[in-house]
């Protein structure tokens, strides 16, 4: 399942192509970190993302370890960024490369409890950090929607029907505007509404390998040509 | 000439007045100028075979001579000085810049570097590159050189960092020599050389050639048959790796293993041709993926090179890496112990290496299942043990007052993967109570978790989330053993068993019959 990463990673290309290009040929190079710090802002106005600049301008930052060169603003754009971009792992690529005591700064400390919260799946406890937060998070736009992407893909990595409650939690959405975005989803991404056990709705994910282990391949039953290719000798 | 490179400051030793007298304090009777007729032959050999181009002599004396000259004539003090054996080989430039490199190499395996020798080796191996660079050498080296002169030199640079990092021990006389030399070693400095290399032996074109059948290097082994040189190409090869690992020892993963991307580690690549290419890539693979949480890749490939070292481990007991081979292997048990607590696909685990696996680590993977402080004691432990030696890379603060500070990367790189130990709690538990079952409740599976429903469904789905990897490609990858889905509030349990595979087992049992066969043909009766 690839979501919708590849037709944003389309788009960053075209937006990109000199920044991602001076990040390709000069990676080491401690010259581009403007160019990089202001790329961060545009991906940010412009809603894409490259993993690889922002890697590299906090690699940047933490070779030539000053802190106050350092943006703290800039670090936490990217930090929010990367929470937008799971279920990969990016955020935590990015604190790999960020110094001890700079995570210790209070934007970067609430950041890594929603990292947390979203890592384990407790969508309910995330929207109501996130809420507390949000001047920290508005900065960037689309952050919900990201996030909610997020919580559809692990909830259709797990439930092949999943009760209307715990997906109104998950995506921290509810009533009117619940019952219309299922109605978009019915009609665009193949999602089924079904009675559920007398109580409440129960909505069909799409099928997918995941949710439904029956349609994953199954490689184990082929032999491949290279072994087979060593009794050649003893076949002629 | 051993290249036709032509070094425009005049004769070699002019240029190094000062090695000679910057030996290593208290050593025995050490002359630096004193050359053993031993020596005298040993660099005249080597020196001819390298104009000759014989990359089999080459070798030899480079894995063979070298190290019992080193065994037995230079164990506590240094390799004559450049300047005295560089009569014995026509003043030859390069060769004596190969010489040097071995002289450090010695002197780092064996003595302590002082601080000059230190920025001296980085001096070395910045004419050393430069000439391969920007020069037209024509030499052919041994793979296993190429890789030793890469390999070294990014560990002098850790070597380094771990060095400057602990400023509190440092005299007066090394602290100047640190600020003097703030550029040697300087971590753009050694990522540049890498890149440099990389690029100029344009060595991604080249195996991208090969893919398409444009151009041979697999093949062979790297060298060139030709009559061309091999060591910008294999120097660029080995770059690659050297930038891997880098890369890792910055805590740089991503970025690490985008470096190595062009070589296919799926196939059999040069990579494997030298013991200690293949187990540093692996190494430092495996682990970039562990922390990537990609652990069934890691398990694969752990899994793959254990067996190969447990095969042909005895073909190496002479070798001068033979210990640090010991030492990867420990190390990556270790590791594989930790993916597979995390990750129990054992069925990906070859029944020889399991063995050893379970001899080394049982008690610790069996209590690393329960989460509580001591198995996380245990995963602190070996994650300790096996890891890089991270470094922090950034120049000194040589002002007052002056602190250690070579402990801090390592200690972010463990409390980040203990965090992500953390996350997974509880994933051990719910597992176990999910392979009894091929269908449960949610109430009733959260009774037996002690949780509460809610809580539950978050398990299930930090399960279904930690157990899925993305891989380079975006794509989702399924890492789990166990599986489920839950419709509505029942959860159907699915374990995934392998059926055993024949296929395998059959022409591995044909090739032993056919060998049979003919060892019984060879046998006449009389």
């Amino acid at each position: 399942m690839v979501r919708e990463r590849e037709p944003l990673q389309q788009q960053q290309q075209q937006v990109s192509y000199t920044v991602e290009q001076l990040v390709a040929v000069n990676p080491y190079n401690p010259d581009i970190l403007t160019d990089l710090e202001n790329y961060v802002n545009e991906q940010i106005s412009s809603q894409t993302y490259s993993l690889d600049a922002n890697l590299c301008l906090l690699r940047l930052y933490q070779l030539q370890f000053e802190p106050q060169r350092m943006s703290i603003q800039i670090v936490a754009r990217i930090l929010i960024k990367a929470l937008m971009a799971m279920p990969a792992p990016d955020f935590s690529l990015c604190l790999f490369l960020i110094p001890e005591q700079v995570q210790m700064e209070e934007q970067f400390k609430t950041l890594i409890v929603l990292s947390h919260y979203l890592e384990t799946a407790r969508f309910h406890q995330f929207w109501e950090e996130a809420a507390k937060n949000r001047h920290i998070l508005e900065v960037v736009p689309g952050f919900e929607a990201a996030i909610q992407a997020y919580a559809i893909h692990v909830l259709s990595l797990t439930y092949q029907k999943v009760p209307r409650p715990v997906l109104a939690e998950a995506i921290n959405t509810e009533g009117l505007s619940l019952d219309k975005f299922l109605e978009y989803q019915v009609a665009n991404s193949g999602w089924v509404l079904e009675k559920g056990n007398g109580r409440s709705l129960l909505i069909a994910l799409p099928r997918n390998e995941f949710n439904h282990p029956e349609l994953r391949k199954n490689t184990a039953d082929g032999i491949p040509l290279e072994h087979v290719t060593r009794i050649f000798g003893v076949l002629v | 000439m051993v290249s036709s490179y032509e070094y425009d400051d005049g004769s070699y030793d002019s240029r190094h007045p000062s090695s000679a007298a910057s030996q290593p304090g208290g050593d025995h009777g050490y002359d630096p100028n004193f050359v053993p007729d031993s020596v005298k032959t040993f660099v005249g050999h080597l020196y001819r075979h390298i104009r000759e181009k014989n990359v089999y002599e080459i070798n030899q004396m480079y894995e063979g001579s070298f190290q019992l000259l080193s065994e037995r004539m230079f164990r506590e003090t240094p390799w004559p000085s450049v300047e005295a054996v560089a009569q014995y080989v026509d003043k030859d430039h390069v060769f004596c810049l190969l010489y040097r490199e071995l002289w450090f190499r010695h002197v780092y395996a064996r003595l302590s570097p002082t601080g000059r020798q230190r920025v001296e080796s980085w001096d070395n191996y910045c004419s050393l590159f430069g000439v391969v660079l920007h020069g037209v050498v024509n030499m052919q080296l041994p793979n296993q050189w190429l890789w030793d002169m890469v390999d070294e030199f990014v560990y002098q640079f850790q070597s380094q960092c771990q060095y400057r990092a602990k400023l509190k021990s440092k005299t007066e006389e090394e602290l100047q020599l640190l600020k003097q030399y703030d550029q040697a070693w300087n971590v753009y400095g050694v990522l540049n050389y890498l890149q440099a290399l990389v690029e100029k032996s344009m060595i991604i074109q080249i195996l991208e050639r090969e893919k398409e059948g444009l151009e041979q290097f697999t093949a062979t082994d790297g060298y060139d048959y030709e009559g061309g040189s091999n060591v910008l190409k294999m120097l660029g090869y080995y770059s690659m790796i050297g930038l891997l690992r880098v890369h890792c020892l910055l805590g740089d993963y991503h970025t690490g293993l985008k470096c190595l991307a062009p070589i296919d580690i799926n196939e059999q690549g040069v990579y494997t041709i030298v013991i200690g290419s293949q187990i540093s890539t692996i190494y430092h693979y495996g682990f970039a993926n562990l922390m990537l949480r990609r652990y069934v890749e890691a398990i694969r490939e752990f899994n793959k090179i254990l067996l190969s070292i447990l095969k042909y481990k005895q073909f190496h007991q002479k070798s001068p890496q033979y210990d640090q081979i010991l030492k990867k292997n420990e190390q990556m048990y270790a590791m594989l112990a930790i993916c597979v607590s995390l990750c129990p696909q054992t069925k990906l685990i070859d029944e020889n290496v399991g063995a050893q696996l379970k001899e080394k680590y049982n008690d610790k993977m069996v209590k690393m299942q329960r989460f509580d402080d001591e198995a996380y004691a245990i995963y602190d432990e070996l994650f300790s043990y096996a890891c890089p030696k991270f470094i922090t890379a950034s120049a000194p603060v040589l002002e007052e007052p002056l602190t250690n500070y070579n402990q801090d990367a390592y200690r972010l790189q463990l409390k980040l993967f203990l965090y992500e130990v953390k996350q997974q709690q509880l994933l051990a538990s719910v597992r176990s109570f999910l392979k009894l079952y091929s269908k449960i409740t949610v109430a009733k599976l959260s009774t037996y978790m002690e949780v509460d429903e809610a809580t539950l469904r978050t398990i299930l789905m930090t399960y279904k989330h930690k157990m899925h990897a993305v891989n380079s490609d975006g794509k989702i990858i399924n890492n789990s053993d166990v599986d489920f889905y839950i419709i509505d509030d029942v959860v159907h349990v699915i374990e995934t068993k392998t059926p055993k595979r024949y296929g395998d087992y059959f022409l591995s049992q044909i090739l032993k019959f056919e060998e049979m066969i003919t060892e019984l043909d060879k046998i006449k009766l009389d």
